[in-house]
C-alpha cells in the first residue's frame, strides 16, 4: 500500500472522528425533543405535521404500540412504492416512456427500499421513471433511515429510563414523533446540504431526458441525467445505497471529483458514527458510547487494512504473465479490474469497506472484481451483522444486541448476574437477542444454501469455482443485512431471486427490529442498579476487546465454513496458481 | 459432625456410583432437560446407525464408529459430571437426613391438656401442639408456646453446648431432631411433613427436584440459541459443499456440529449449580432456593447488626476514671470487689482490667463478703464487705442510690456528668462506682470491635459492597463505633420499622440488600431483603421470613454467603467463556479436514499441522469430550475467588478463561492428534 493511500485513510478516519461528537450531540438533542439551532425554523413545520396527522408527540407508547405503528407505517410505504412502480407508465415525470416494472421486480424493489437495503435488481436509468425515483425511492430513502434511527433511540431509552412510579407504564417513546424528528431535523437538513455540495461538484439535478452525444469514434451515446444530486445525498447519508445510475458511485455523474468521493465516503458513516455518541449522551455516560465507537473503529481499521493490502497486491495470476502490478506515478498498480481509474485500489477498497460496514451498499468499484480477500472483507463486514457503525440506527441497535450477548457471556465472571448500564440482562432479553442474532444465518446461509441446491436458482451464478459461491453468499448476505451492494456477476433479476432476496430483506429488517423493540420495552421497566466498583465495567479497553471477541466468535464464526469454501478457498487456490475455468 | 458433611472433591464411592447414574441419565426424558446434550445424544444415535449400516454393508466404518463412541462419551461425561455433583449433594443430604430419626411425639389436644396421645412425628401437621419433656427429641420445626427448656441442638448445628428455648420472646423457635435436655415445653408444629428447612435443603442439594435458577434459565436459552445457529451452519454447509462438487460425510458434519455447540458448559452447568448449593451447606447455611444464592452474588448493601457481628457480643472494661480526690487504684479496687461475683462478661472484664493494671492478687473473696447480684429492680450490683457497701451501676440509678444517703455536691455532680458524657461519646458505656455515699468514679465499658473486621469491610468496599451498621445505640455512640469498625453507613436508634424503611429505600435506588436477623420483629425486614439470613437460634417467624437459615447463628457469615454466591456466578461465566472460546481452535481443526479434498490449498488453514483429515476430526471430538471430564473438578470446586473490584476480576478471568479458552484447545487437539496417530487409531 502506498504512503499516499495510508494518508488518505488517516485523513478519512480523522474527519470521521472530528464529526462524530458534534453530530452525536445534535442528534441526541433532537431525539430528546430538545431545542436546537434548527428549532425556530422547523418547529412550526413539525407542529403542523403533528396537527395534520393528529399525533400528540408527548404521548408515550408501550413497545407493542411502538412496534405496531412502525410496522404499519412501513407496510403502507411498501404498498405505495409497489403501486408507483407498477403504475409508472401512466404517471407523470416519465420522459423516457419507461414501461411498468414487472411484478416480482416491483416487489423486490419496494421491499428493498422500505427495508433500507436498496438492493437493485434493476438498472436505475433504464427501468425507473423520475417519479418512481423521487416520489418512490427517495421518500423511502428518508423514512427507512428515520425508522432505523427511531428503533435505535427507542432501545437507548430502554437502557436510559428509570421505571416510572406505578401507573406510568413501561414506555419507549412515540414512534411518530421519532420518525418526524429524525426526518425533519436530521435527514432533510443534512441531505439538503449534502446535495448542494454535490451539485457544486458537478452532479446533475434536473428533469431532462437523456442527451445524445457523439463519441470520439463517431458513435451515438445516450447519456442519462435527472434529479441525481438529491437522491445521491440521501442514499449516502441514510445508508441506503441505491444509486440513480446502474453504475452507482463509479458513474461520473454520481461521483464526479476526488472531493465528492471523500465527502460521500464520509456521508456513508457519519450519521451512524454520530449516533454512537448520541447513545453515550442519552444514557448519561459518554464513555459508554466511546467504548462502542472504539470497538467499531478497530474492526473498521482491521477490515481496511486487509482490503487495501489485498487490492494493492493485485492478482498473482496476472503478475505471473509478466504484468507490472506495482504502483507508480503513471499507474495506480494493484488490482484494477472493475475499478474506476480515478479512484484506484485504495479509495475503492476504502469505499468497499465503508459501504459494507454501514448498511449502505453504494459502490464506487465492482465488488465482484475485488481480489478474493478484498471481497472477503465486505462480505465479513455484512456477516457480522453490519455493526461496524452500520446502517443509520440499525448499526447501533445491532451492536447493542451484541453488547447484551457479550455482557451476558462474560459479565458473570465478575460474580454478579449480568447487567448493562445498570439494567439486568435476564432470560427475556437473551431470548430476544438470540432471535435477532439467529435471523442472520437463517437469511444469509439459508438463502444461499437454497440457491446452491436448486438448479434453476443456480443459473444466476456467472462464475465457476469458489467465486461463484462467493457471489451467492454475497447476494443473500447483502439482502439479509439490508446492505444492497452486490457481486455483480450474480443475475439477481429472476422470479426466484427477486422473491427470495425480498423475503431475506424483510426478515433481516423486521425480524430484528421487533425483538429489539421488545428488548427496549423489557429494559425500560427495569430498575437500574447504580454502578460501583463491584459492577461490570463497560467503558474500558477490556470491554472493547471482549465486545470485539464476542462479535467475531458469535457473529463471525457462524460463517467461517461457508467462507472457507468461497473466498478463502479462492484466495488460497489463487496463491497456489489454481484458476477456475468456465462454468462446468 | 460438620466435617463429615464435607465430602472430598472426588470421593471414590461417589464417583463409582456416578458412573452407573451417568448411564441411567441417558433416558431421553431426563436428557431433554439439557437441550445441548439432547442434541448431542440424537446425533450420536444417528452416527451409530450409520456405523451399523456401514458394518452391515461390510464397509470400512472404523472412523465412524470411533466418532460415534466419542459422541456417546461426551453425553456420558456430562451425565457423569451432574451425577457426581448430585452424589456429593446426596451424601450431604444423607448426613442431614440422619439427623431426622423417626420419633414418636406426644400430641396434646389443647395447650393445657393433661393427657397426650403418642403419634409418629412424621404424621404431625402444622398447628399441632406437642409436649416435649427432658430426654425427648423435638419432633419437628415449631415454636415454643409454653415453658422453658434447655435444648441440645448439636444434631443441626454441631455445637454441643445446650441452648435455652422459651415461649415468647426471640428464643422461641425449635428445630426438629434436636433434643430437650432439661425441663418441659409445649410447642406448636409450624411445618407440615416434607416442608421443613431440612426437607427443602435436602431437595436442593440432591438436585432431583432442583428448579433452575433465573440466571441458569437465561444461560440455557443462550446455549439453545447457539445450538440452533450451529445446526443451521452445519445443515447449510452440505449445500455449499455440493455446489463445490463434493459431499461431506455425515459423521464429519456431526463432528463439526458437536464440537461447535457449547457442550462444555452445557454438560457442566447443572453440576456448577448443585456444587454451589453444596458449598453453602458445607458452611452450615441452608438456602431455601437457588435463586437466593444467585441473589447473594448481586448484593450491594449489607445490613449488619452491631452486637455480635461488628463488635464482640459483650462490652469490656477499658478505663477507670476516678473523680477528683480519688486515686485510680482505689476506684479499681472498689470496682474489682464489686465485680468479683459478677459472672457477666462485663463483670469479668472489670476484674481482669483491675488485676492487669494494678496487680491485685487473684485471691478468693473473703467469706464475710455478701454479694448483691444485679436485678432488674435495683439495676445495680455490688458487695457488702467489712462494713463497706460498694455498688456499681448505671449513672442515673447510682446517683439516686447515693442521694438516698447524702446529697451530692454540685461540683462533683458536674464532674461526673462530664465524664459520663465523654465515655458515651467515645462509643462506650459508663458504669458509676460508689462506696457508700462516696462516689469514686466511672468505669468505662467499651464495645470491642472484632479483630480483623475493619479489613473485611475494606475488602467488601473494594468489591463494591456497602456495609451498614444497625444498632439501637444513640447516634453519638453509634458513630464512634462505626468509625472504628470502618463501616460505610450507620442506622442508629434502629427500630424494626426504620430497618424496613432503610431496606426499601436502598431497593428503590436499585440496590440489592442482604441482612441477617433473629427476632420476630426482624421478620418483615428479613422478608423484604433480597437475601435474608435468619439465625437458627431465632424465632420461627424470622426463620420463615428469611430465605436462608444459618445453622451456626453466626451473623458475620453473611459475608461468606455473598462470596459463595459470587463464586457460583463466576464459575458459570468462566466456563461459558471458556466453552465458547474453544470453538476457534475446533474450527481450525475441522474445517480444513472437511474441505481439503475439494480444495487442497485449504491445507494452509491446518495451522496445527494435524496428521490427516480423519485424525483431525477425531482429535477435535475427543478433546471436546475429555475437556468435560477435566473441568469437573473446577465445576465442583468453583473458580478461585478472591475479593477484588469487578474490573480486576474481569481482567484476571478473561485472561485465564477467555485467552485460555482460545489457546488450550489448540494444544490439546494437537496433543491428541499426536497420540492417536502414535496409537494407530486412524
Amino acid at each position: 500500500m502506498t504512503a499516499e493511500g495510508i494518508l488518505q485513510i488517516l485523513a478519512y478516519l480523522s474527519l470521521l472522528l472530528l464529526l462524530t461528537p458534534p453530530l452525536g450531540a445534535y442528534m441526541a438533542r433532537v431525539m430528546a425533543g430538545e431545542r436546537t439551532l434548527l428549532t425556530p425554523l422547523l418547529a412550526p413545520l413539525e407542529r403542523g405535521l403533528y396537527r395534520l396527522a393528529g399525533i400528540d408527540p408527548a404521548r408515550e407508547q408501550h413497545w407493542t404500540a411502538y412496534a405496531l405503528a412502525l410496522l404499519a407505517f412501513n407496510l403502507m410505504g411498501l404498498l405505495l412504492l409497489y403501486a408507483i412502480l407498477r403504475l409508472q407508465a401512466w404517471l407523470p415525470l416519465n420522459p423516457a416512456g419507461l414501461a411498468p416494472v414487472a411484478p416480482d421486480l416491483a416487489f423486490n424493489t419496494a421491499v428493498s427500499f422500505t427495508t433500507n437495503t436498496n438492493w437493485q435488481a434493476y438498472g436505475g436509468e433504464t427501468t425507473l421513471s423520475f417519479l418512481s425515483q423521487m416520489l418512490g425511492l427517495t421518500v423511502q430513502n428518508f423514512v427507512s433511515a428515520a425508522t432505523g434511527i427511531a428503533v435505535a433511540v427507542a432501545l437507548i431509552r430502554g437502557f436510559a429510563r428509570r421505571p416510572q412510579p406505578a401507573g406510568a407504564g413501561r414506555t419507549i417513546g412515540n414512534f411518530w414523533a421519532d420518525l418526524v424528528r429524525g426526518t425533519l431535523y436530521i435527514l432533510l437538513p443534512f441531505a439538503l446540504l449534502a446535495a448542494i455540495v454535490l451539485v457544486w461538484q458537478g452532479v446533475p439535478q434536473n428533469f431532462d431526458g437523456a442527451v445524445t452525444a457523439t463519441t470520439l469514434e463517431g458513435g451515438q451515446q445516450l447519456i442519462a441525467q435527472g434529479p441525481v444530486a438529491s437522491q445521491i445525498a440521501i442514499k449516502q447519508l441514510g445508508s441506503n445505497g441505491g444509486g440513480f445510475f446502474n453504475a452507482n458511485a463509479a458513474h461520473p455523474y454520481e461521483n464526479p471529483t476526488a472531493l465528492s468521493n471523500l465527502l460521500q465516503s464520509l456521508y456513508l458513516l457519519m450519521l451512524a458514527s454520530g449516533l454512537v455518541h448520541s447513545f453515550g449522551r442519552m444514557v448519561g455516560d459518554v464513555r459508554q458510547g466511546r467504548a462502542i465507537w472504539m470497538a467499531m473503529v478497530l474492526l473498521l481499521v482491521a477490515g481496511l487494512g486487509i482490503a487495501c493490502w489485498a487490492e494493492a497486491q493485485g492478482n498473482p495470476a496476472i503478475a505471473a504473465l509478466g504484468v507490472d502490478m506495482s504502483g507508480s506515478d503513471l499507474a495506480a498498480g494493484g488490482n484494477m479490474e472493475g475499478k474506476e481509474v480515478r479512484f484506484g485500489p485504495t479509495l475503492s477498497a476504502l469505499w468497499a469497506v465503508a459501504t459494507t460496514a454501514a448498511s449502505n451498499g453504494s459502490v464506487n468499484a465492482m465488488h465482484d472484481s475485488l481480489t478474493p480477500l478484498g471481497g472477503l472483507v465486505p462480505l465479513v463486514n455484512m456477516m457480522l451483522g453490519e455493526v461496524i457503525f452500520g446502517g443509520v440506527g440499525a448499526g447501533l441497535y445491532g451492536m447493542l444486541v451484541f453488547v447484551i450477548l457479550a455482557v451476558f457471556i462474560a459479565g458473570l465472571m465478575v460474580g454478579r448476574t449480568p447487567e448493562y448500564l445498570g439494567k439486568k440482562i435476564e432470560a427475556r432479553e437473551i431470548k430476544l437477542a438470540l432471535i435477532a442474532v439467529l435471523v442472520f444465518p437463517l437469511g444469509a446461509l439459508g438463502g444461499a444454501a437454497l440457491t446452491t441446491v436448486l438448479p434453476s436458482a443456480l443459473a444466476s451464478v456467472q462464475d465457476p469455482g469458489p467465486h461463484g459461491l462467493s457471489e451467492i453468499l454475497y447476494a443473500y448476505t447483502s439482502a439479509t443485512a439490508n446492505n444492497g451492494s452486490a457481486f455483480a456477476g450474480f443475475g439477481a433479476n429472476t422470479l426466484f431471486h427477486n422473491s427470495l432476496t425480498g423475503l431475506a430483506m424483510l426478515l433481516g429488517r423486521f425480524a430484528i427490529i421487533v425483538p429489539t423493540l421488545a428488548i427496549a420495552g423489557s429494559l425500560a421497566g427495569k430498575k437500574a442498579a447504580p454502578a460501583g466498583p463491584g459492577t461490570f465495567p463497560t467503558h474500558g479497553a477490556l470491554f472493547i476487546v471482549l465486545l470485539i471477541g464476542t462479535i467475531l466468535i458469535v457473529g463471525g464464526l457462524t460463517f467461517f465454513p461457508a467462507l472457507a469454501l468461497g473466498p478463502i478457498a479462492e484466495h488460497l487456490s489463487l496463491q497456489a496458481g489454481t484458476l477456475f475455468g468456465a462454468m462446468p | 459432625m460438620m466435617n463429615s458433611r464435607t465430602a472430598t472433591l472426588l470421593d471414590g464411592r461417589i464417583a463409582a456410583q456416578a458412573v452407573g447414574v451417568a448411564f441411567r441419565k441417558l433416558d431421553p426424558r431426563l436428557l431433554f432437560r439439557n437441550p445441548v446434550m439432547f442434541v448431542t445424544a440424537v446425533v450420536a444415535l444417528l452416527t451409530s446407525l450409520i456405523f451399523a449400516r456401514d458394518l452391515l454393508r461390510g464397509g470400512e466404518g472404523l472412523l465412524t464408529g470411533q466418532i460415534a463412541a466419542w459422541l456417546w462419551f461426551t453425553v456420558l461425561f456430562a451425565n457423569f459430571a451432574e451425577a457426581v455433583a448430585e452424589g456429593r449433594g446426596k451424601a450431604q443430604a444423607a448426613s442431614l437426613r440422619r439427623t431426622r430419626t423417626e420419633t414418636m411425639a406426644k400430641r396434646l389436644a389443647t395447650i393445657d391438656a393433661s393427657v397426650w396421645d403418642s403419634v409418629a412425628a412424621a404424621s404431625l401437621r402444622a398447628g399441632d401442639l406437642v409436649l416435649v419433656e427432658a430426654g425427648d427429641t423435638i419432633p419437628g420445626d415449631g415454636e415454643v408456646v409454653e415453658g422453658i427448656a434447655t435444648v441440645n441442638e448439636s444434631a443441626i448445628t454441631g455445637e454441643s453446648a445446650p441452648v435455652i428455648r422459651e415461649s415468647g420472646g426471640d428464643r422461641s423457635a425449635v428445630t426438629g431432631s434436636t433434643v430437650v435436655v432439661s425441663d418441659r415445653i409445649v410447642m406448636r408444629i409450624t411445618a407440615n411433613p416434607g416442608e421443613s428447612f431440612l426437607d427443602r435443603m435436602i431437595a436442593l442439594v440432591e438436585g432431583a427436584k432442583r428448579q433452575k435458577t433465573p440466571n441458569e434459565i437465561a444461560l440455557t436459552i443462550l446455549l439453545v440459541g447457539m445450538t440452533i445457529i450451529f445446526l443451521l451452519v452445519t445443515v447449510t454447509l452440505q449445500g455449499f459443499a455440493s455446489y463445490s462438487g463434493f459431499l461431506v460425510p455425515v459423521a464429519f458434519l456431526v463432528a463439526l456440529l458437536v464440537t461447535l455447540i457449547p457442550t462444555t458448559i452445557g454438560g457442566l452447568l447443572s453440576a456448577i449449580g448443585i456444587a454451589g448449593m453444596d458449598r453453602l451447606v458445607t458452611f452450615n447455611v441452608i438456602a431455601k432456593s437457588g435463586r437466593a444464592v444467585e441473589a447473594a452474588g448481586d448484593v450491594d448493601v449489607l445490613l449488619l447488626d452491631k452486637t455480635g457481628t461488628i463488635t464482640l457480643g459483650n462490652r469490656q472494661a477499658s478505663d477507670f476514671l476516678p473523680v477528683a480526690g480519688v486515686q485510680e487504684r482505689e476506684l479499681a479496687e472498689a470496682a474489682l470487689l464489686a465485680s468479683l461475683a459478677d459472672d457477666t462478661a462485663e463483670g469479668k472484664s472489670i476484674v481482669a482490667l483491675a488485676r492487669r493494671a494494678f496487680g491485685f492478687a487473684a485471691a478468693d473473696p473473703e467469706a464475710t463478703a455478701i454479694f448483691i447480684p444485679f436485678t432488674a429492680q435495683t439495676r445495680m450490683s455490688g458487695v457488702d464487705i467489712g462494713g463497706r457497701r460498694i455498688r456499681k451501676g448505671a449513672v442515673d440509678r447510682m446517683r439516686a442510690w447515693v442521694e438516698e444517703q447524702a446529697a451530692i455536691g454540685s461540683a462533683l455532680a458536674r464532674e461526673l456528668t462530664t465524664q459520663v458524657e465523654r465515655v458515651a461519646k467515645a462509643g462506650g458505656t459508663p458504669l458509676v462506682v460508689a462506696d457508700g455515699a462516696r462516689i469514686l468514679g466511672v468505669v468505662a465499658l467499651k464495645d470491642i470491635v472484632k479483630p480483623g473486621i475493619r479489613e473485611r469491610f475494606a475488602t467488601l468496599r473494594a468489591m463494591g459492597i456497602r456495609t451498614v451498621m444497625i444498632t439501637g445505640d444513640n447516634p453519638l455512640t453509634a458513630a464512634a463505633i462505626a468509625a472504628e469498625a470502618g463501616v460505610d453507613d450507620v442506622l442508629a436508634e434502629a427500630t424494626p420499622e426504620r430497618k424496613l424503611e432503610l431496606i426499601r429505600q436502598y431497593q428503590a435506588e436499585g440496590r440489592l440488600v442482604a441482612m441477617c436477623g433473629d427476632g420476630s420483629n426482624d421478620a418483615p425486614a428479613l422478608a423484604q431483603a433480597d437475601v435474608g439470613v435468619a439465625m437458627n437460634t431465632g424465632t420461627q417467624a424470622a426463620r420463615e421470613a428469611g430465605n436462608m437459615v444459618d445453622l451456626d447463628s453466626d451473623p458475620t457469615k453473611l459475608i461468606e454467603i455473598v462470596m459463595i454466591g459470587k463464586q457460583l456466578l463466576m464459575s458459570r461465566g468462566a466456563l461459558t467463556t471458556f466453552s465458547i472460546a474453544n470453538d476457534v481452535a475446533k474450527y481450525f481443526a475441522i474445517i480444513p479436514a472437511l474441505f481439503i479434498a475439494a480444495y487442497p490449498p485449504l491445507r494452509a488453514l491446518n495451522i496445527m499441522g494435524l496428521e490427516s483429515p480423519a485424525s483431525a476430526v477425531l482429535s477435535a471430538i475427543i478433546f471436546n469430550a475429555l475437556i468435560i471430564i477435566l473441568l469437573i473438578p473446577l465445576a465442583l470446586r468453583g473458580v478461585a475467588y478472591r475479593p477484588a473490584p469487578a474490573a480486576s476480576l474481569l481482567r484476571r478471568n478473561l485472561l485465564i478463561y477467555g485467552l485460555g479458552g482460545l489457546v488450550v484447545p489448540f494444544l490439546g487437539i494437537k496433543g491428541i492428534d499426536l497420540a492417536i496417530n502414535a496409537l494407530g487409531l486412524v
